[in-house]
Protein backbone atom coordinates (compact mmCIF):
# COMPACT_ATOMS: atom_id res chain seq x y z
CA UNK A 1 0.00 0.00 0.00
CA UNK A 2 1.20 4.02 -0.89
CA UNK A 3 2.02 5.15 2.11
CA UNK A 4 1.39 9.18 1.46
CA UNK A 5 1.40 12.49 3.62
CA UNK A 6 -2.26 14.00 4.02
CA UNK A 7 -2.44 17.34 2.50
CA UNK A 8 -4.57 18.72 5.23
CA UNK A 9 -2.22 18.05 8.09
CA UNK A 10 1.04 19.88 7.78
CA UNK A 11 3.99 17.90 9.20
CA UNK A 12 4.63 21.18 11.02
CA UNK A 13 2.10 21.42 13.06
CA UNK A 14 3.17 18.35 14.50
CA UNK A 15 6.85 18.26 14.33
CA UNK A 16 9.11 21.18 15.65
CA UNK A 17 10.70 22.48 12.67
CA UNK A 18 13.91 21.45 13.68
CA UNK A 19 12.88 18.04 13.88
CA UNK A 20 11.02 18.23 10.95
CA UNK A 21 14.50 19.51 9.66
CA UNK A 22 16.56 16.59 10.74
CA UNK A 23 13.96 14.14 9.84
CA UNK A 24 14.79 15.19 6.51
CA UNK A 25 18.92 14.84 7.11
CA UNK A 26 17.68 11.67 7.88
CA UNK A 27 16.07 10.98 4.95
CA UNK A 28 18.38 11.84 2.80
CA UNK A 29 21.08 10.03 5.26
CA UNK A 30 18.87 6.99 5.26
CA UNK A 31 18.17 7.23 1.27
CA UNK A 32 22.22 7.13 0.55
CA UNK A 33 22.51 4.34 2.89
CA UNK A 34 19.28 2.25 1.18
CA UNK A 35 19.05 1.25 4.54
CA UNK A 36 15.51 2.30 5.04
CA UNK A 37 14.35 0.96 1.67
CA UNK A 38 15.89 -2.79 2.78
CA UNK A 39 14.41 -2.69 6.25
CA UNK A 40 11.05 -0.94 5.87
CA UNK A 41 9.40 -1.50 9.23
CA UNK A 42 12.55 -0.64 11.22
CA UNK A 43 13.13 2.37 8.88
CA UNK A 44 9.49 3.46 9.70
CA UNK A 45 10.04 3.28 13.18
CA UNK A 46 13.27 5.05 13.22
CA UNK A 47 12.09 7.56 10.99
CA UNK A 48 9.12 8.65 14.11
CA UNK A 49 11.31 8.50 16.58
CA UNK A 50 13.96 10.91 14.55
CA UNK A 51 10.66 12.79 14.12
CA UNK A 52 10.06 13.44 17.50
CA UNK A 53 12.72 15.93 17.88
CA UNK A 54 12.61 18.38 21.00
CA UNK A 55 11.27 17.79 24.45
CA UNK A 56 8.05 19.11 26.44
CA UNK A 57 6.10 21.75 24.29
CA UNK A 58 5.35 25.70 25.91
CA UNK A 59 2.18 26.88 25.10
CA UNK A 60 -0.05 25.67 22.37
CA UNK A 61 1.14 23.91 19.53
CA UNK A 62 4.92 22.36 18.84
CA UNK A 63 6.77 19.25 20.09
CA UNK A 64 4.59 16.90 19.89
CA UNK A 65 7.19 12.91 20.58
CA UNK A 66 5.40 10.06 19.26
CA UNK A 67 5.20 7.43 22.02
CA UNK A 68 6.68 4.52 21.54
CA UNK A 69 4.90 2.02 20.49
CA UNK A 70 5.78 -0.81 23.43
CA UNK A 71 3.73 2.30 25.54
CA UNK A 72 0.84 2.70 22.94
CA UNK A 73 0.66 -1.55 22.79
CA UNK A 74 0.77 -2.00 26.83
CA UNK A 75 -1.07 0.67 28.31
CA UNK A 76 -4.92 1.19 26.86
CA UNK A 77 -8.17 0.50 27.72
CA UNK A 78 -10.06 -2.19 25.55
CA UNK A 79 -12.38 -3.32 28.65
CA UNK A 80 -13.46 -5.88 26.04
CA UNK A 81 -10.34 -7.86 27.25
CA UNK A 82 -10.39 -6.47 31.00
CA UNK A 83 -10.01 -3.57 32.83
CA UNK A 84 -6.55 -3.06 33.34
CA UNK A 85 -4.05 -1.42 31.40
CA UNK A 86 -2.19 -3.97 30.64
CA UNK A 87 -5.25 -6.53 29.85
CA UNK A 88 -5.43 -5.53 26.33
CA UNK A 89 -2.40 -6.82 25.60
CA UNK A 90 -2.31 -9.97 27.90
CA UNK A 91 -5.81 -11.23 26.19
CA UNK A 92 -5.91 -9.51 22.98
CA UNK A 93 -3.68 -12.12 20.96
CA UNK A 94 -6.29 -14.79 21.06
CA UNK A 95 -8.49 -12.82 18.73
CA UNK A 96 -9.22 -14.03 15.36
CA UNK A 97 -9.34 -10.91 12.88
CA UNK A 98 -9.39 -12.86 9.61
CA UNK A 99 -12.04 -13.26 7.77
CA UNK A 100 -13.53 -9.97 8.77
CA UNK A 101 -17.01 -7.90 7.87
CA UNK A 102 -18.21 -5.13 8.70
CA UNK A 103 -21.93 -4.55 7.97
CA UNK A 104 -22.95 -1.19 6.82
CA UNK A 105 -26.13 -0.21 7.11
CA UNK A 106 -29.52 2.52 8.14
CA UNK A 107 -29.88 5.85 5.88
CA UNK A 108 -27.51 4.69 2.88
CA UNK A 109 -28.26 3.64 -0.38
CA UNK A 110 -26.03 0.86 -0.42
CA UNK A 111 -26.67 -1.29 2.74
CA UNK A 112 -24.57 -4.06 2.82
CA UNK A 113 -22.05 -6.42 4.33
CA UNK A 114 -18.09 -5.81 3.05
CA UNK A 115 -15.20 -8.16 3.22
CA UNK A 116 -13.09 -5.98 5.10
CA UNK A 117 -10.78 -6.04 1.73
CA UNK A 118 -13.51 -4.71 -0.45
CA UNK A 119 -13.93 -2.21 2.20
CA UNK A 120 -10.76 -0.97 1.98
CA UNK A 121 -9.84 -1.21 -1.65
CA UNK A 122 -9.18 2.00 -3.33
CA UNK A 123 -8.75 3.26 0.06
CA UNK A 124 -4.90 5.53 0.12
CA UNK A 125 -2.86 4.73 3.75
CA UNK A 126 -1.31 7.43 4.73
CA UNK A 127 0.33 8.17 8.21
CA UNK A 128 -0.89 10.41 10.25
CA UNK A 129 0.17 11.70 13.70
CA UNK A 130 -2.24 12.40 15.83
CA UNK A 131 -2.63 13.00 19.44
CA UNK A 132 -4.56 10.99 21.81
CA UNK A 133 -5.87 11.97 24.99
CA UNK A 134 -8.00 9.88 27.62
CA UNK A 135 -10.37 10.81 29.69
CA UNK A 136 -8.84 9.95 32.56
CA UNK A 137 -6.74 12.50 32.07
CA UNK A 138 -3.44 10.48 30.22
CA UNK A 139 -2.14 11.13 26.88
CA UNK A 140 -0.19 9.99 24.25
CA UNK A 141 0.80 10.78 20.87
CA UNK A 142 0.46 8.12 18.20
CA UNK A 143 1.68 7.32 14.27
CA UNK A 144 -1.28 6.37 13.21
CA UNK A 145 -2.27 4.68 9.27
CA UNK A 146 -5.18 4.78 7.74
CA UNK A 147 -7.53 7.49 5.88
CA UNK A 148 -9.94 9.87 6.56
CA UNK A 149 -13.75 7.95 7.43
CA UNK A 150 -15.42 10.48 4.90
CA UNK A 151 -13.84 8.98 2.35
CA UNK A 152 -15.33 5.18 2.84
CA UNK A 153 -18.49 7.23 4.30
CA UNK A 154 -19.60 8.96 0.60
CA UNK A 155 -19.13 5.53 -0.64
CA UNK A 156 -22.30 4.12 1.11
CA UNK A 157 -24.11 7.23 -0.33
CA UNK A 158 -25.69 8.15 2.76
CA UNK A 159 -29.61 9.69 2.50
CA UNK A 160 -30.01 12.71 3.30
CA UNK A 161 -31.82 11.50 6.15
CA UNK A 162 -28.31 10.39 7.87
CA UNK A 163 -27.85 13.18 10.90
CA UNK A 164 -25.97 10.73 13.48
CA UNK A 165 -22.63 7.94 12.47
CA UNK A 166 -23.25 4.43 14.86
CA UNK A 167 -20.27 2.12 15.01
CA UNK A 168 -20.85 -1.25 16.75
CA UNK A 169 -17.39 -3.04 18.19
CA UNK A 170 -17.49 -6.65 17.64
CA UNK A 171 -19.52 -8.97 20.61
CA UNK A 172 -17.56 -12.06 20.52
CA UNK A 173 -17.08 -13.28 24.07
CA UNK A 174 -15.50 -16.88 23.67
CA UNK A 175 -12.45 -14.60 22.25
CA UNK A 176 -13.12 -11.48 24.46
CA UNK A 177 -12.85 -12.19 28.09
CA UNK A 178 -14.06 -8.67 29.20
CA UNK A 179 -17.25 -9.54 27.47
CA UNK A 180 -18.11 -12.40 30.11
CA UNK A 181 -18.63 -9.95 32.68
CA UNK A 182 -20.68 -7.37 32.95
CA UNK A 183 -18.87 -4.06 33.64
CA UNK A 184 -20.18 -2.73 30.39
CA UNK A 185 -23.19 -3.23 28.30
CA UNK A 186 -21.90 -4.84 25.25
CA UNK A 187 -21.94 -4.75 22.56
CA UNK A 188 -19.55 -1.39 22.94
CA UNK A 189 -20.90 1.57 20.72
CA UNK A 190 -20.08 4.91 20.21
CA UNK A 191 -21.29 7.47 17.51
CA UNK A 192 -20.84 10.70 16.03
CA UNK A 193 -22.51 13.31 14.47
CA UNK A 194 -22.74 13.46 10.62
CA UNK A 195 -20.54 16.67 10.36
CA UNK A 196 -17.96 15.39 12.55
CA UNK A 197 -17.56 11.90 11.05
CA UNK A 198 -17.26 13.54 8.07
CA UNK A 199 -14.66 15.83 9.25
CA UNK A 200 -11.62 14.91 7.07
CA UNK A 201 -9.67 14.75 10.77
CA UNK A 202 -11.92 12.00 12.07
CA UNK A 203 -9.99 8.55 11.02
CA UNK A 204 -10.44 4.77 9.84
CA UNK A 205 -7.44 3.11 11.36
CA UNK A 206 -5.69 0.45 10.16
CA UNK A 207 -2.17 0.42 11.12
CA UNK A 208 0.27 1.56 13.90
CA UNK A 209 3.91 2.64 13.49
CA UNK A 210 3.49 1.63 9.78
CA UNK A 211 2.49 -2.18 11.01
CA UNK A 212 -0.83 -3.61 11.32
CA UNK A 213 -2.83 -2.62 13.94
CA UNK A 214 -2.54 -4.44 16.34
CA UNK A 215 -5.40 -6.53 18.41
CA UNK A 216 -4.90 -4.90 21.38
CA UNK A 217 -5.53 -1.35 19.90
CA UNK A 218 -8.53 -2.53 17.67
CA UNK A 219 -7.53 -4.65 14.93
CA UNK A 220 -8.18 -4.78 12.10
CA UNK A 221 -10.05 -1.45 11.57
CA UNK A 222 -10.70 1.28 14.39
CA UNK A 223 -11.44 5.10 14.30
CA UNK A 224 -9.89 7.85 15.66
CA UNK A 225 -11.14 11.43 16.41
CA UNK A 226 -8.71 13.01 17.81
CA UNK A 227 -10.20 16.16 19.29
CA UNK A 228 -12.47 13.85 21.22
CA UNK A 229 -11.86 11.79 24.75
CA UNK A 230 -10.29 7.93 23.74
CA UNK A 231 -13.48 6.56 24.66
CA UNK A 232 -15.61 8.30 21.52
CA UNK A 233 -13.07 6.24 19.07
CA UNK A 234 -14.32 2.84 18.41
CA UNK A 235 -12.65 -0.42 17.81
CA UNK A 236 -12.23 -3.44 16.24
CA UNK A 237 -15.54 -2.57 14.44
CA UNK A 238 -18.40 -4.85 12.78
CA UNK A 239 -21.25 -2.13 12.20
CA UNK A 240 -21.89 1.31 10.58
CA UNK A 241 -24.73 2.49 11.14
CA UNK A 242 -26.11 5.56 9.36
CA UNK A 243 -28.97 6.87 11.50
CA UNK A 244 -31.60 10.25 11.63
CA UNK A 245 -31.80 10.32 15.66
CA UNK A 246 -28.46 10.62 17.87
CA UNK A 247 -27.35 6.83 18.75
CA UNK A 248 -27.26 5.67 22.55
CA UNK A 249 -23.75 5.38 23.28
CA UNK A 250 -22.09 3.07 25.55
CA UNK A 251 -20.33 5.18 28.21
CA UNK A 252 -23.14 7.90 27.56
CA UNK A 253 -25.68 5.25 28.95
CA UNK A 254 -23.76 3.90 31.54
CA UNK A 255 -23.09 7.13 33.33
CA UNK A 256 -24.46 10.00 31.35
CA UNK A 257 -22.87 12.86 33.87
CA UNK A 258 -19.74 11.61 33.85
CA UNK A 259 -19.58 10.62 30.24
CA UNK A 260 -20.82 13.25 27.36
CA UNK A 261 -22.16 11.98 23.71
CA UNK A 262 -19.66 14.95 22.53
CA UNK A 263 -16.89 14.35 24.83
CA UNK A 264 -14.76 16.74 23.12
CA UNK A 265 -11.60 17.64 24.75
CA UNK A 266 -12.18 20.82 26.92
CA UNK A 267 -9.79 21.84 30.33
CA UNK A 268 -12.32 23.94 31.34
CA UNK A 269 -15.26 21.38 30.99
CA UNK A 270 -14.46 19.29 34.45
CA UNK A 271 -16.09 15.97 34.42
CA UNK A 272 -17.58 14.85 37.64
CA UNK A 273 -14.45 12.17 38.08
CA UNK A 274 -11.47 13.68 36.50
CA UNK A 275 -10.54 17.21 36.62
CA UNK A 276 -9.52 17.99 32.76
CA UNK A 277 -6.93 20.41 32.94
CA UNK A 278 -3.77 18.72 32.87
CA UNK A 279 -2.60 15.54 31.70
CA UNK A 280 -0.28 13.77 32.05
CA UNK A 281 1.57 12.42 28.28
CA UNK A 282 2.74 9.12 29.02
CA UNK A 283 6.45 9.07 29.30
CA UNK A 284 6.62 12.57 30.70
CA UNK A 285 7.10 13.63 34.75
CA UNK A 286 4.91 16.81 34.86
CA UNK A 287 1.58 17.44 34.05
CA UNK A 288 1.10 19.83 31.17
CA UNK A 289 -1.71 22.13 29.95
CA UNK A 290 -4.76 20.22 28.54
CA UNK A 291 -5.67 22.03 24.91
CA UNK A 292 -9.38 22.80 23.81
CA UNK A 293 -10.23 20.17 21.17
CA UNK A 294 -6.72 18.58 22.06
CA UNK A 295 -5.19 21.62 20.11
CA UNK A 296 -7.15 20.88 16.75
CA UNK A 297 -9.56 23.78 17.37
CA UNK A 298 -8.22 25.64 14.35
CA UNK A 299 -9.41 22.51 12.12
CA UNK A 300 -13.10 21.90 14.38
CA UNK A 301 -14.13 24.65 16.15
CA UNK A 302 -16.42 26.01 13.78
CA UNK A 303 -18.39 22.46 14.26
CA UNK A 304 -19.69 23.45 17.56
CA UNK A 305 -20.28 26.97 16.79
CA UNK A 306 -23.38 28.34 18.62
CA UNK A 307 -23.37 25.33 21.18
CA UNK A 308 -22.77 25.46 24.84
CA UNK A 309 -19.57 23.09 26.02
CA UNK A 310 -20.35 23.22 29.22
CA UNK A 311 -24.22 21.95 28.22
CA UNK A 312 -22.88 19.73 25.65
CA UNK A 313 -19.93 18.06 26.60
CA UNK B 1 6.77 -9.54 60.55
CA UNK B 2 7.82 -5.72 60.06
CA UNK B 3 9.73 -6.63 57.08
CA UNK B 4 7.11 -8.74 55.51
CA UNK B 5 4.99 -5.13 55.94
CA UNK B 6 7.72 -3.86 53.99
CA UNK B 7 7.84 -5.75 51.51
CA UNK B 8 5.18 -4.07 49.16
CA UNK B 9 6.85 -0.55 49.54
CA UNK B 10 10.01 -2.59 48.54
CA UNK B 11 8.84 -4.29 45.50
CA UNK B 12 7.11 -0.61 44.22
CA UNK B 13 10.56 0.99 45.13
CA UNK B 14 12.47 -1.86 43.21
CA UNK B 15 9.86 -1.77 40.45
CA UNK B 16 9.97 1.91 39.64
CA UNK B 17 13.35 1.82 39.62
CA UNK B 18 14.03 -0.71 37.08
CA UNK B 19 10.80 0.80 34.77
CA UNK B 20 8.19 -2.28 35.73
CA UNK B 21 5.34 0.26 36.60
CA UNK B 22 4.60 0.60 33.13
CA UNK B 23 4.13 2.70 30.94
CA UNK B 24 2.42 5.42 33.53
CA UNK B 25 4.52 4.49 36.88
CA UNK B 26 2.95 7.38 38.85
CA UNK B 27 -0.53 6.15 38.44
CA UNK B 28 0.60 2.77 38.95
CA UNK B 29 2.29 3.69 42.30
CA UNK B 30 -0.93 5.51 43.47
CA UNK B 31 -3.05 2.10 42.62
CA UNK B 32 -0.32 0.53 44.61
CA UNK B 33 -0.01 2.49 47.54
CA UNK B 34 -3.81 2.66 47.57
CA UNK B 35 -4.27 -1.18 48.05
CA UNK B 36 -1.57 -1.82 50.64
CA UNK B 37 -3.58 0.68 52.69
CA UNK B 38 -6.39 -0.53 52.35
CA UNK B 39 -4.99 -4.24 52.82
CA UNK B 40 -2.98 -3.09 55.77
CA UNK B 41 -6.34 -1.53 56.99
CA UNK B 42 -8.36 -4.69 56.82
CA UNK B 43 -5.64 -6.62 58.89
CA UNK B 44 -5.74 -4.20 61.51
CA UNK B 45 -9.33 -4.43 61.85
CA UNK B 46 -9.25 -8.25 61.67
CA UNK B 47 -6.17 -8.34 64.60
CA UNK B 48 -9.37 -8.83 67.47
CA UNK B 49 -12.13 -11.07 65.59
CA UNK B 50 -9.11 -13.48 65.10
CA UNK B 51 -7.42 -13.57 68.31
CA UNK B 52 -10.99 -13.83 69.80
CA UNK B 53 -11.41 -16.62 67.55
CA UNK B 54 -8.27 -18.40 67.94
CA UNK B 55 -7.67 -17.59 71.14
CA UNK B 56 -3.74 -16.71 70.21
CA UNK B 57 -3.80 -13.75 72.15
CA UNK B 58 0.19 -12.49 70.69
CA UNK B 59 -1.53 -11.48 67.69
CA UNK B 60 -2.72 -8.55 69.59
CA UNK B 61 0.75 -7.13 70.21
CA UNK B 62 0.79 -6.89 66.07
CA UNK B 63 -2.06 -4.74 66.18
CA UNK B 64 -0.49 -1.55 66.92
CA UNK B 65 2.34 -2.35 63.82
CA UNK B 66 -0.21 -3.05 61.59
CA UNK B 67 -2.41 0.42 61.79
CA UNK B 68 0.95 2.38 61.73
CA UNK B 69 1.50 0.73 58.71
CA UNK B 70 -1.29 1.47 57.24
CA UNK B 71 -0.96 5.44 58.12
CA UNK B 72 2.58 5.26 56.23
CA UNK B 73 1.07 3.21 53.24
CA UNK B 74 -1.88 6.04 52.84
CA UNK B 75 0.50 8.84 53.83
CA UNK B 76 2.52 7.29 50.59
CA UNK B 77 -0.42 7.17 48.86
CA UNK B 78 -1.37 10.76 49.35
CA UNK B 79 2.37 11.82 48.87
CA UNK B 80 2.41 10.37 45.48
CA UNK B 81 -0.73 12.53 44.36
CA UNK B 82 0.38 15.41 46.03
CA UNK B 83 4.12 15.31 45.76
CA UNK B 84 4.25 13.94 42.41
CA UNK B 85 1.19 13.20 40.16
CA UNK B 86 0.05 16.77 40.93
CA UNK B 87 3.15 17.52 41.98
CA UNK B 88 2.87 20.25 45.24
CA UNK B 89 0.27 22.19 43.45
CA UNK B 90 -2.11 23.29 46.31
CA UNK B 91 -4.60 24.97 43.95
CA UNK B 92 -4.85 21.44 42.26
CA UNK B 93 -5.42 19.44 45.15
CA UNK B 94 -7.46 22.03 46.77
CA UNK B 95 -9.92 22.04 43.96
CA UNK B 96 -9.55 18.46 43.65
CA UNK B 97 -10.56 17.46 47.02
CA UNK B 98 -13.72 20.18 47.14
CA UNK B 99 -14.92 18.98 43.80
CA UNK B 100 -14.21 15.76 43.44
CA UNK B 101 -16.19 13.42 45.80
CA UNK B 102 -14.17 10.30 46.01
CA UNK B 103 -10.98 12.57 46.59
CA UNK B 104 -13.15 14.41 49.21
CA UNK B 105 -13.84 11.18 51.04
CA UNK B 106 -10.12 9.61 50.63
CA UNK B 107 -8.72 12.44 51.86
CA UNK B 108 -11.21 12.94 54.70
CA UNK B 109 -10.29 9.36 55.51
CA UNK B 110 -6.67 10.33 55.65
CA UNK B 111 -6.89 13.06 57.96
CA UNK B 112 -8.99 10.98 60.14
CA UNK B 113 -6.00 8.55 60.78
CA UNK B 114 -3.63 11.18 61.68
CA UNK B 115 -5.11 11.39 65.26
CA UNK B 116 -5.37 7.73 65.56
CA UNK B 117 -1.31 7.41 64.77
CA UNK B 118 -0.49 10.31 67.00
CA UNK B 119 -2.19 8.49 69.77
CA UNK B 120 -0.64 5.30 68.82
CA UNK B 121 2.04 5.31 71.87
CA UNK B 122 1.86 3.14 74.86
CA UNK B 123 2.02 6.57 77.06
CA UNK B 124 -0.86 7.84 74.90
CA UNK B 125 -3.04 4.66 75.77
CA UNK B 126 -2.49 4.67 79.52
CA UNK B 127 -3.05 8.96 79.38
CA UNK B 128 -6.01 8.97 77.59
CA UNK B 129 -8.04 5.51 79.22
CA UNK B 130 -11.30 4.98 77.96
CA UNK B 131 -11.45 8.11 75.61
CA UNK B 132 -8.24 6.06 73.86
CA UNK B 133 -11.00 3.29 72.59
CA UNK B 134 -13.91 5.73 71.35
CA UNK B 135 -10.94 8.05 69.61
CA UNK B 136 -9.63 4.99 67.91
CA UNK B 137 -13.31 4.06 66.97
CA UNK B 138 -12.54 6.17 64.01
CA UNK B 139 -10.78 3.48 62.28
CA UNK B 140 -14.01 2.06 61.27
CA UNK B 141 -14.91 5.42 59.60
CA UNK B 142 -11.81 5.55 57.97
CA UNK B 143 -11.90 2.16 56.32
CA UNK B 144 -15.65 2.69 55.45
CA UNK B 145 -14.01 6.12 53.77
CA UNK B 146 -12.02 4.38 52.10
CA UNK B 147 -14.08 1.74 51.03
CA UNK B 148 -15.97 4.40 49.41
CA UNK B 149 -13.26 6.29 47.47
CA UNK B 150 -12.36 3.04 46.04
CA UNK B 151 -15.70 2.21 44.68
CA UNK B 152 -16.04 5.91 43.46
CA UNK B 153 -12.65 5.80 41.81
CA UNK B 154 -13.04 3.24 39.55
CA UNK B 155 -14.95 3.46 36.36
CA UNK B 156 -16.42 0.35 35.65
CA UNK B 157 -16.28 -3.25 37.33
CA UNK B 158 -16.60 -3.46 40.72
CA UNK B 159 -15.12 -6.65 41.63
CA UNK B 160 -11.94 -5.65 43.41
CA UNK B 161 -13.42 -2.95 45.46
CA UNK B 162 -16.61 -5.41 46.39
CA UNK B 163 -14.38 -7.82 48.09
CA UNK B 164 -12.33 -5.71 50.16
CA UNK B 165 -16.41 -4.14 51.41
CA UNK B 166 -17.46 -7.77 51.71
CA UNK B 167 -14.61 -8.23 53.97
CA UNK B 168 -14.88 -4.80 56.03
CA UNK B 169 -18.17 -5.75 56.13
CA UNK B 170 -17.60 -9.13 57.74
CA UNK B 171 -15.41 -8.10 59.99
CA UNK B 172 -17.93 -5.00 60.81
CA UNK B 173 -20.05 -7.61 61.80
CA UNK B 174 -18.11 -9.80 64.20
CA UNK B 175 -17.77 -6.42 65.92
CA UNK B 176 -20.95 -5.27 66.17
CA UNK B 177 -24.07 -7.37 65.14
CA UNK B 178 -26.54 -8.66 67.41
CA UNK B 179 -24.90 -10.85 70.28
CA UNK B 180 -25.32 -14.43 69.33
CA UNK B 181 -23.81 -13.59 65.76
CA UNK B 182 -21.21 -11.37 67.71
CA UNK B 183 -17.45 -13.54 68.54
CA UNK B 184 -16.66 -14.12 72.15
CA UNK B 185 -13.76 -13.33 73.67
CA UNK B 186 -11.57 -16.75 73.63
CA UNK B 187 -9.54 -16.99 76.52
CA UNK B 188 -9.49 -14.76 79.46
CA UNK B 189 -5.94 -12.99 78.92
CA UNK B 190 -3.73 -11.44 82.09
CA UNK B 191 -4.57 -8.30 83.29
CA UNK B 192 -1.13 -7.25 82.69
CA UNK B 193 -0.81 -7.87 79.04
CA UNK B 194 -4.44 -6.49 78.60
CA UNK B 195 -3.17 -2.79 80.29
CA UNK B 196 0.00 -2.91 78.22
CA UNK B 197 -0.68 -4.20 75.24
CA UNK B 198 -4.46 -3.31 74.78
CA UNK B 199 -6.80 -0.79 75.48
CA UNK B 200 -10.09 -1.28 77.70
CA UNK B 201 -12.44 -3.63 75.93
CA UNK B 202 -15.34 -2.79 73.93
CA UNK B 203 -18.14 -1.75 75.86
CA UNK B 204 -21.21 -1.72 74.05
CA UNK B 205 -23.47 1.52 74.08
CA UNK B 206 -20.38 3.66 74.28
CA UNK B 207 -19.26 6.40 72.24
CA UNK B 208 -18.82 3.74 68.92
CA UNK B 209 -22.01 2.16 68.69
CA UNK B 210 -22.96 6.07 69.06
CA UNK B 211 -20.80 7.10 66.01
CA UNK B 212 -21.69 4.25 63.64
CA UNK B 213 -25.42 4.94 64.45
CA UNK B 214 -25.86 1.29 64.98
CA UNK B 215 -28.37 0.04 67.78
CA UNK B 216 -26.35 -1.71 70.76
CA UNK B 217 -27.72 -4.67 71.73
CA UNK B 218 -27.70 -4.77 75.74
Amino acid sequence: MLIRRPPDIPSSEITPERGYLDRRAFIAMAGAAAAVAAVPVLGRDLLARAAGGGSARAGGSGADKPTPYDDITHYNNYYEFGTGKTDPARYAGQLVTSPWTVEVAGEVRKPATYHLEDLLRGQTIEERIYRHRCVEGWSMVIPWNGFSLRNLITRFEPTSRAKFVEFTTLYRPSQMPGQRTDVLPWPYVEGLRMDEAMHPLTMVVTGLYGRPLPNQDGAPIRIHVPWKYGFKSGKSIVRIRLMETQPATTWNTYAPSWYGFYANVNPDVDTVRWSQATERRIGEFFRRPTLLFNGYGDQVASLYEGMDLRKDY
Amino acid sequence: MFLACLAPLAVLVADALTGRLGANPINAAELRTGIWSLTFLTATLAVTPLRRLTGWNALAGYRRMLGLFTFAYVTLHFLTWFGIDEFFSLGEIGRDITRRPYITVGFASFLLLIPLAATSSAAMVRRLGKRWKTLHGLIYVAALGGIVHFVWEVKAGMATPARYALVLAGLLLLRFAPRPLRLRRAAPRPQKQKQLIEPPPLEPNRGLTTLLKIEPNV
